[in-house]
């Protein structure tokens, strides 16, 4: 069987397990919200301070959000023992790989779906006119935030204190994305917004660098 | 053996004269005056943490390639060396920024990469302790420092972008720039006997490595022999 359709059939699985119950999604999502209500009482910014510290404040969440719903992606495999079903599946590790980078980055996207309005609103900030651009910024960090997050999802399964740990892990890696990711979502949100274009080469950089060694290393990550 | 001492002793003379070197025979700096002379150490300390992190990426690559224990052992050693290093590193820099600059910290492109490189390699640390099994711990850490080590050039291109305000270097750097010859020969002699005390550390920390591993192995033999380790404790005298 091909790579690409063994990964379309386990992305289908891991889809299918995720929105039978939902959990993971919907907390995620509260999760976010909290974060960006928070931010209000610790900040209290004005509608020029919104328009300042708001791309931080979104990529911020959506960093924080990712790594802890990252966590159970290898994790909920040991449960029942389910890794050890896939690794005897005559299937490259690729495959398993990019099916749980593709199964999150949809979730991820799902969670700024719901979290881009909702911040919209609160913090007065319009994004009519540059949702095309926005598009393209908020899919290029969140391939690299789920490109990277998922490999150290499987670092970190193996260890204690996993949940702890993969922040430790992930956090610290994202901050080339999370420079690039806030400057160029800021130069959308000013009053004459333009696309700042070196930023958004060096997001496809990260995204391309870590995409190709995920793609090397995947053995290493899926052996027993 | 004999190597050993001759080469400890050699190191020993080594960076016992380049600190005097470096506080009495470099001449005075125009503006900076005593503070400067921090740079004889501060600048070594950073090309041997650059070193080390080069040679524990190499090492992790060797391990994946090879599956041979000694590369595992080299890696952790060279990343643990590349930490003190670092650390020596971010605790000068404050020390002569805080005259120079009137501020201990800036977010500079050079500050900001060193920092991130050091909370990467400590996290890679704390990933090897809360790891028990030994072969994923060696793959798994080796996975996690090659990351570690790709992400340290997008780390400084994207805080190279965004503002800097370190010194420029000094050595190979633009036109205009340049040291003293009496400087240049003291920070040479700085960097060989940071060097060389930064290689007998690393040698030996490779070498408890190994002890540990050896150790480790002797244990486990233990166990499967159905001899808790804790009842052979007991029985000595």
């Amino acid at each position: 069987m091909s790579t690409a359709r063994s990964a379309a059939i386990l992305l289908a699985k891991e889809l299918r397990s995720e929105f039978r119950t939902r959990e993971l999604l919907s907390a995620t999502i509260v999760f976010a919200l909290v974060i960006v209500v928070l931010f209000s009482f610790a900040f209290d910014p004005t509608a020029a301070e919104s328009r300042r510290y708001g791309p931080g404040l979104l990529w911020i969440s959506f960093l924080f959000a990712g790594s802890l719903m990252l966590n159970p992606s290898f994790a909920r495999e040991r449960l029942n023992d389910t890794m050890d079903a896939l690794r005897m599946a005559p299937i490259s590790p690729f495959a398993i790989l990019s099916a749980k980078m593709l199964a999150n980055f949809i979730f991820m996207s799902l969670v700024e779906v719901v979290l881009v309005p909702v911040f919209s609103v609160l913090y007065n900030v319009s994004l009519s006119g540059v949702m095309v651009p926005l598009i393209l910024v908020l899919v290029l960090g969140t391939i690299g935030l789920t490109v990277t997050g998922t490999v150290f999802s499987a670092i970190s399964s193996h260890a204690r204190l996993r949940e702890v740990l993969l922040p430790l892990l992930l956090l610290p890696i994202l901050t080339p994305l999370l420079i690039a990711a806030v400057e160029a979502t800021a130069s959308l949100l000013v009053e004459q917004p333009a696309l700042d274009r070196t930023w958004v080469a060096l997001l496809a950089g990260f995204d391309i660098v870590f995409l190709t060694a995920s793609w090397l290393l995947c053995d290493y990550l899926i052996e027993e | 053996m004999k190597v050993r001492y001759a080469a400890t002793i050699l190191v020993a003379g080594l960076i016992f004269f380049a600190g005097y070197a470096a506080l009495f025979m470099a001449p005075d700096e125009r503006t900076m005056h005593l503070i400067q002379r921090i740079f004889y150490f501060h600048v070594p300390s950073w090309m041997a943490m650059f070193t080390a992190l080069s040679l524990a990426f190499i090492a992790n690559i060797a391990y994946l390639a090879t599956r041979k224990s000694k590369w595992d052992s080299w890696g952790v050693s060279a990343v643990e060396l590349g930490v003190v290093c670092c650390t020596i590193g971010l605790a000068t820099g404050p020390l002569w920024a805080k005259p120079v600059w009137g501020i201990w910290w800036t977010w500079d492109a050079r500050l900001t990469t060193t920092f991130i490189l050091w909370l990467l390699y400590i996290a890679y640390l704390l990933l090897r302790g809360l790891l028990d099994d030994p072969e994923k711990k060696a793959t798994l850490s080796a996975v996690f420092g090659i990351f570690a080590f790709l992400d340290a050039p997008l780390v400084y291109v994207s805080n190279r972008l965004w503002r800097t305000q370190h010194p420029q270097p000094v050595i190979l750097g633009a036109s205009g720039s340049g040291l003293d010859p009496v400087i240049g020969k003291v920070l040479l002699l700085c960097v060989l006997a940071v060097m060389g005390v930064m290689l007998l550390v690393l040698i030996d920390r490779y070498r408890l490595e190994q002890l540990r591993q050896e150790f480790e192995e002797l244990r486990m033999e233990y166990e499967t022999l159905n001899l808790e380790p804790s009842s052979i404790a007991k029985e000595r005298p």
